[in-house]
């Protein structure tokens, strides 16, 4: 396992009022995603715990490319990543954010 | 004097040899080895029938049981190599050349022997190419084939799978070489006649059908929302535009997921009957519900698909099917109409590099082309217009006098940018080089060429290569679709965001699709039940595919 943290400024922030969401399954090329309103509202804390070593720079791009186009001000979001590949990363990242979005039923 | 019967004569020298074995046409099972031994010479060239589909198994291995003290030195000239016998054959010696096409299941394999030596190469190449070199310079002294039935004079029933039979027993009977069929049974009658009994010399009654590989079987619940996002992007940024209505698909996922889109979102889109209503293509199951649907008006097959007979006999006004009600397919004339009269090839590679060469060989795999580089290339010899080809070509070259132009097919790859195993599609140098120089290659095997290829899709998005004016554009148009791939994140950011400018590069929001609607709920059929349920029970998947 290996971990990775990143803390980003993030411009936008995140909508709605849930307190929190959860996407995605830990699978093998999957991830869980775990989406908290627990960070400054101009900042992104994202914590990350993977199957798949050496893929930092990887992430690095992944996440910063997230903070620059979606809303994520004030989330602090928790990966559990079973060797997903980017795409399907950024993907559920984008739905952590939408769902985090929608209202409460 | 010339004496210009010698052919002839060889010709009557196996027969005669044959017959002491046989019983008129019929050679009785038990007595196939001596059969064998006696119609082949060491040295002949033999075309041993078997492709991406069906197989003469039980000829391959009675071949590969003869005693390489007795025959040796074989050139095998055959489409594919996918039985493990068909490398026994060389491993015992029997063969020493081979001309080939395709060696999906056995490409580690094969790659292992050409490094070892035990196989000397003469070139891979695709379907009709080496249909092509059957009639020029590789033409079979012995053609062993495969069918589904017999009568006592020869007169064969291929069955839905014709596949290559006509075209390898036209090269090597009229050339006075010996055709000798597999079939499952001997009848009075067959049901139609695929080929003339007067082709074929002797028949070998195998009691069991000929083993057919259901290769172009996509389960859609295998299916991921990342290949629903492409072909979202591939219906919408390029069916639509250029309204493609003639084309052929490849075999991956990515298609499957189109096929399965059209009566979905395709038909959201107002698409019905401005794209995608003919084909040439396999009876793919993934394309039932768009079938179904009313979407497609015809189609012609280079094969069949296991399961798929009863469906594809129940619907002859889309499929070719003769007057015994089911299908008929021919390798020869479709992978033609592939290349000739269809506007598009759309289909998944494994690497494609900066200059987009693209290619599915690694450096410990050969798997071969079949027929994916004949209907993923600009046909030079085309002269009819149409609407898809007369704008790819007009995008091309805007400036030049349009009635010297020629068009252009579209060339399409798609694919995730990073495949199994995290591999990523883009890559500074292809495998296939390495393999090249390391077999003294004089040719590395690329699948689709630089020059054939006009768009590809990806996650990120198009590309549109003809609309690139120089090597430099060209470059950053590949590195702007590749993702989080090493290539993707050395792109020259302005120069990508000019080329989206531009329309060379689309994103989803530029074709205002939103990758959050890429879900699954939006395939027409998620899974092979849902395929069989919407055929209304007449398509039969094989039990491997029957999870339920």
């Amino acid at each position: 396992m290996e971990t990775l943290s990143f803390r980003l400024s993030a411009s936008t922030r995140a909508g709605g009022t849930r307190m929190q969401a959860i996407v995605g399954v830990v699978a093998s090329g999957n991830l869980e995603v775990l989406l908290e309103r627990a960070a400054p509202a101009d900042s992104c804390m994202i914590d990350i715990t993977t199957a798949a070593h050496g893929f930092g720079a990887v992430w690095e791009a992944v996440v910063r490319d997230f903070v620059d186009r979606r809303p994520a001000g004030g989330l602090r979001i928790s990966i559990n990543d079973g060797g997903a590949r980017p795409d399907t990363v950024a993907l559920r990242l984008a739905q952590g954010v939408r769902k985090i979005e929608e209202p409460e039923r | 004097m010339s004496d210009w019967g010698m052919q002839k004569a060889a010709l009557g020298e196996r027969l005669a040899a044959g017959q002491r074995h046989a019983n008129g046409k019929v050679v009785p099972i038990p007595s196939l080895p001596a059969f064998l031994k006696s119609v082949i010479r060491s040295g002949d060239r033999v075309c041993l029938e078997g492709d991406n589909q069906k197989q003469a198994d039980i000829l391959a291995s009675s071949l590969a049981n003869l005693d390489p003290a007795e025959i040796s030195d074989l050139h095998m000239v055959q489409s594919g190599i996918v039985l493990p016998s068909h490398l026994d054959i060389f491993e015992k010696g029997i063969a020493r050349r081979l001309d080939f096409s395709y060696s999906g299941p056995q490409s580690a394999r094969i790659a292992r022997m050409l490094f070892g030596g035990k196989i000397e190469l003469g070139a891979v190449h695709t379907y009709l190419e080496l249909f092509a070199r059957y009639f020029i310079d590789l033409t079979p002294n012995v053609a062993l084939i495969a069918a589904v039935s017999a009568d006592k004079d020869g007169n064969l029933y291929t069955g839905p799978n014709t596949e290559d039979t006509p075209t390898v027993v036209e090269a090597t009977s009229y050339k006075n070489g010996l055709v000798v069929a597999q079939v499952t049974e001997i009848v009075d009658k067959v049901p139609r006649v695929d080929i003339p009994g007067d082709l074929v010399h002797f028949v070998v009654e195998a009691g069991r059908p000929f083993y057919v590989e259901p290769l172009f079987t996509r389960d859609p619940a295998a299916i991921t929302e990342t290949q629903i996002l492409t072909a979202m992007l591939a219906i919408k940024g390029i069916y639509a535009p250029y309204g493609v209505r003639r084309l052929n698909h490849g075999i991956g996922f990515n298609t499957a997921a189109i096929e399965l889109l059209l009566p979905t979102y395709g038909e959201k889109l107002g698409l019905k009957g401005k794209v995608c209503t003919h084909f040439a293509l396999n009876p793919h199951p993934t394309l039932i519900p768009a079938i179904e649907a009313g979407w497609v008006e015809q189609i012609h097959s280079f094969g069949s698909e296991v399961g798929m007979e009863d469906y594809v006999a129940a619907r002859p006004d889309v499929f070719f099917t003769g007057p015994d009600g089911s299908l008929r397919s021919n390798r020869a004339f479709c992978q033609t109409a592939g290349l000739y009269a269809c506007d598009m090839f759309i289909g998944s590679t494994l690497q494609i590099d900066l200059e987009g060469h693209s290619s599915t060989v690694t450096t410990s795999r050969i798997a071969g082309f079949g027929g994916a580089p004949n209907m993923g290339s600009d046909p030079r010899g085309r002269r009819h217009p149409s609407e898809p080809w007369l704008k790819a070509g007009a995008e091309a070259a805007p400036g030049s006098d349009a009635a010297l132009r020629r068009g252009r097919k579209l060339v399409v790859q798609i694919g995730e940018t990073f495949g199994e195993r995290n591999a990523p599609l883009f890559v500074e140098r292809l495998d296939a080089l390495e393999l090249a120089s390391a077999l003294k290659l004089d040719l590395a095997p690329v699948m689709v060429y630089s020059d054939d290829v006009t768009h590809i899709v990806t996650e990120e998005g198009i590309a549109n290569l003809l609309m690139c004016r120089d090597k430099d554009e060209r470059e950053q148009a590949i590195r702007g679709v590749a993702g989080y791939t090493d290539i993707g994140r050395a792109r020259d950011p302005k120069l990508v965001e000019k080329l989206r400018a531009r329309g060379v590069i689309r994103r989803p929001e530029d074709l205002g699709i939103d990758p959050l609607d890429a879900d699954r709920r939006l395939l027409a059929a998620r899974s092979i039940k849902d395929l069989m349920l919407a055929s209304g029970g007449l398509y039969r998947p094989p039990s491997r595919f029957r999870n339920w």
